[in-house]
């Protein structure tokens, strides 16, 4: 996908810029970033193809649509590009907004329809299990992906036995969560807010504080990170209750979209998506790089690509396919560019 | 392989004719010909830095000439990886040997070329044979045992297994490039492996032999080649040269020149160590004034670094006090040593210092953000003023500071590294290899950065392998050997001699007192991740 041409539309700016390319280019592709262009490109060929195959699909309807549709995985993978700029990964956060999803609906049930504590008990969850993640992974010296491994079958096993394996109450009497699911804000839905906001505040924090700045250090080089006075710990485990957090909204989102407490159902696959985003986008998946812009241009394009293959009625068994292939391709490009050598096991 | 074209001069051996290496902006390789002719063991000598490794590397396809060729026996060879010229016999031990460590000694030899039957299976009889034969046939039979498991051999034996597999192998050997081999080696194992490479010579093999011991070196070799700054400054005779000569083709520029001697040292005493032990030293103690500069010298493997990371608060110090600027100092982190005043600038600067895909900017404001945030946001504008500001001031060369880290030069990277903790102001700066892999520019600049921060009135701890950086720098030398101080020398008394006497006090004996004898003996920075700069390369 992301390997299409950049359109040759220039836009002048006057950094110089290291890579080998055409003076044309080289200022257009320094100011939006090469990965960045490639996604946009890819976007513009997908709204093309899906827009002349069906008019509907560049409705303002549709648009909607897929925002919605791609706020969940979204949030996750706003996340995701965090701990991947950590240098780490955590494939757990499906089963997390899953396990949130449950928490949410049953604890409203329970205390008599109380939305605020339903989503406020949730959100509490995601942040523990995230702070157990992150504590396995510093003080039990585990992988990442392993211990999120363990994280992905224990935390859906846990919304399973919490729910019973069922979707778990009724939610969409309550205002609050109809407001979530249904409700707009200046004519955009409340989900793409949600959205909005939680990737402007993550890039703001990536991009303009120097807590920031210590994460990229200490995913680009930890041992630097260290010597420079970083607590890496303290980052690693923040990164990771952050992102337990997030998931958590996100399985709120789940809950009020379905209108119960989803153990699975919604869930499950989140994760290869938010990975998928945050790769596509231009994250390194050896850390120290990626952005939050790159990151949302991508959960775009999976969007549109998702919506756009759906509308065309194509079984969705075809439409994993297409993600796996996606997420290769995306890595493939990546360690091209860093002139990756084919020896043994990629680094 | 080989071209038509006729051999220059019919010499027989490998030839290395007009050899050049640039790395970026540095060239490790001016126009180096030299020729290793059959059964000669030919050494090669020359400082840290000087381009040995290079010209190795080169010799055994591991890296491309910028110019010139390569040739054997009077044939131009196209080496393009290390397996090319293994098919043409030519052969390295490397200075550490790649041993895998859980299989046994015939599989690690015959890696690669395992005998197999139908389906693939291991051929274990055949192996044990061949592994039988090949011991006895070199005379190993009785110190490698071939059933022994790679992770229990000793350093003699794990490097036997790398001379076997340089001597089996479809094609024969014909030359054997030896990479400091003696360096991990007890005295008689030094001497088994001298009988051997005199029984490899006898066969009519070109021996490369890189050393810096002057005692093995005129043992063995037959001719000596010497470089220095990256190209060939003399071949002699072993037998009609003398190791001063050596020591004079070998350093050969006046070095004096490059540094700034001055003495600015005041009373005031900003670091205090005192009978401080740690995993790697024992009750060292010593002080640093400010405006003082004072060089920690002593062998690879003192415990030099391990005492800077230790006062950097990185390793765990077990007893003894710390004491900076008269107050205790009690660093369990780095940031605890930060805060109190202490930079360091490690040893590998790619692999300890720099964020190499991040710009000069983000790489010199890493431990100042403190000071450009107001409530956690930190002033773009203010750190790129600072971060200009050191940039002029130690004149990186550079396009902007927005240029990412990795594009630049290893003496650039390294005037990075210092004008991170230069905008910092520390009162101690450990500076440990400071000018590892740089080139004589650049080495003079920082020079000159190190004499400015000591006017300034910061304490300054330089560690260095480079005896001349040490005598030139330094107000006073302490040196350590084998975790402990075994002396202390004013500028006055600080000769390359004395220093290397107490570097090796119970070691080796002093006939082996060359200027380098402390050097190279570190292997090359992992730099995986980037581009072709030098750190390691250039060695």
């Amino acid at each position: 996908m992301s390997a299409t041409e950049a359109p040759s539309a220039p836009r002048p700016k006057d950094r110089p810029e290291p890579e080998r390319r055409p003076a044309g280019l080289r200022t257009l592709v320094a100011s939006v970033g090469g990965q960045n262009l490639s996604l946009i490109a890819a976007l513009a060929v997908v709204v093309v193809l899906f827009g002349s195959l069906n008019p509907n699909f560049l409705s303002w309807d549709n648009i909607q649509v897929i925002g919605e549709a791609a706020t969940i995985a979204g949030l996750l993978a706003v996340v995701q590009t965090v701990v991947i700029i950590c240098g780490a990964l955590d494939i757990s956060v499906g089963s997390q907004a899953g396990l949130a999803s449950v928490v949410s609906a049953m604890v409203f049930t329970s205390t008599g329809s109380s939305a605020p504590l339903g989503i406020g008990a949730a959100l509490l969850a995601g942040a523990a299990v995230g702070l157990l993640n992150g504590a396995v992974i510093i003080h039990g010296r585990v992988n990442p992906t392993i211990a999120t491994l363990a994280g992905l079958a224990a935390y859906k096993g846990l919304a399973q036995l919490v729910s019973g394996g069922r979707a778990q109450g009724f939610v969409l009497n309550d205002p609050v969560f109809v407001f979530l699911s249904r409700g707009k804000i200046a004519g955009l839905p409340t989900m793409i807010w949600i959205l909005v906001l939680v990737a402007a505040a993550v890039h703001v924090l990536l991009t303009y504080t120097d807590i920031g700045r210590n994460i990229y250090a200490l995913g680009g080089n930890d041992t630097a990170a260290r010597l420079a006075g970083i607590n890496l710990n303290k980052y690693l485990i923040s990164a990771y209750a952050l992102t337990g957090t997030v998931a958590a909204l996100a399985g709120v989102l789940l809950t009020a979209r379905t209108g119960s407490g989803q153990p699975v159902s919604g869930s499950e696959g989140l994760e290869l998506q938010s990975i998928t985003a945050a790769a596509l986008g231009g994250c390194a998946l050896k850390g120290g790089k990626g952005t939050i812009g790159g990151t949302l241009l991508a959960v775009a394009l999976l969007g549109a690509l998702q919506n756009g293959l759906t509308v065309q009625g194509i079984n969705s068994f075809w439409q994993n396919v297409a993600q796996g292939l996606l997420l290769v391709a995306a890595v493939v490009i990546q360690q091209r560019r860093n002139r990756e050598r084919a020896i043994g096991l990629p680094a | 392989m080989t071209t038509p074209e006729p051999p220059p001069a019919t010499a027989l051996g490998l030839t290395a004719e007009h050899v050049s290496k640039s790395f970026g902006s540095v060239q490790a390789l001016h126009g180096v010909t030299l020729t290793f002719p059959p059964g000669r063991v030919t050494a090669l000598m020359g400082e840290n830095g000087a381009g040995k490794s290079t010209l190795l590397r080169i010799l055994t396809g591991d890296h491309r000439p910028t110019r010139g060729r390569v040739l054997l026996d009077g044939r131009e060879l196209h080496l393009t990886s290390p397996i090319d010229a293994r098919r043409a016999g030519i052969r390295i031990i490397p200075q550490e040997p790649e041993i895998i460590p859980h299989v046994s000694v015939a599989e690690n030899v015959y890696a690669g070329s395992l005998p197999r039957r139908a389906g693939r299976r291991l051929d274990r009889a055949e192996l044990h044979r061949r592994i039988t034969a090949d011991l006895s046939r070199l005379g190993f039979d009785r110190v490698l045992d071939p059933d022994r498991l790679g992770s229990r051999l000793t350093a003699a034996q794990r490097q036997l297994v790398e001379i076997l597999r340089a001597l089996t192998g479809e094609t024969p050997p014909r030359v054997i490039a030896f990479d400091e081999p003696t360096s991990s080696l007890s005295e008689h194992e030094t001497e088994a492996l001298f009988e051997l490479i005199g029984r490899l010579r006898d066969l009519g093999i070109a021996i490369v032999y890189v050393s810096h011991r002057m005692k093995e070196i005129f043992h063995l070799a037959d001719r000596i080649a010497v470089l220095r700054d990256g190209a060939l400054v003399g071949e002699v005779d072993a037998t009609r040269t003398t190791e001063s000569e050596l020591v004079r083709l070998m350093v050969g520029r006046d070095l004096a020149g490059l540094f700034v001697r001055q003495h600015v040292a005041t009373e005031r005493v900003v670091l205090d160590v005192r009978h401080l032990t740690t995993d790697a030293v024992r009750d060292v103690s010593l002080t640093v004034r400010a405006g003082e500069v004072v060089a920690l010298a002593g062998l690879i493997g003192a415990g030099r670094s391990e005492l800077a990371l230790a006062l950097a608060g990185d390793l765990p110090i077990r007893s003894g006090t710390v004491t900076l600027n008269g107050r205790p100092l009690k660093a369990r982190s780095p940031r605890d040593a930060i805060e109190a005043g202490i930079g360091l600038a490690p040893e590998e600067r790619k692999a300890q210092a720099l964020l190499l895909h991040r710009t000069i900017r983000d790489n010199t404001t890493l431990v100042s953000q403190r000071r450009l945030r107001r409530w956690r946001f930190v002033s773009r504008a203010r750190e790129r003023a600072l971060a200009q500001e050191y940039a002029d001031r130690l004149r990186v060369r550079a396009p902007s500071i927005e240029a990412e880290v990795r594009t630049l030069s290893g003496g650039n990277q390294q005037k990075v590294v210092l004008a991170r903790w230069l905008a910092r102001r520390p009162e101690l700066l450990i500076l440990d290899e400071p000018t590892r892999g740089v080139d004589i520019g650049a080495k003079a600049e920082i020079y000159q950065i190190i004499a400015d921060l000591a006017r300034e009135g910061t304490a300054v701890l330089v560690i260095s392998s480079e005896l001349p950086e040490v005598l030139g720098l330094a107000d006073r030398v302490v040196v350590l050997q084998n975790g402990r101080i075994t002396g202390e020398l004013d500028r006055a008394d600080a000769t390359e001699e004395a220093v290397l006497a107490l570097a090796m006090a119970d070691d080796l004996a002093p006939a082996t007192a060359a200027t380098t004898a402390t050097q190279d003996a570190t292997t090359t920075s992992p730099d995986a991740t980037t581009t072709d700069t030098p750190s390691g390369a250039n060695r």
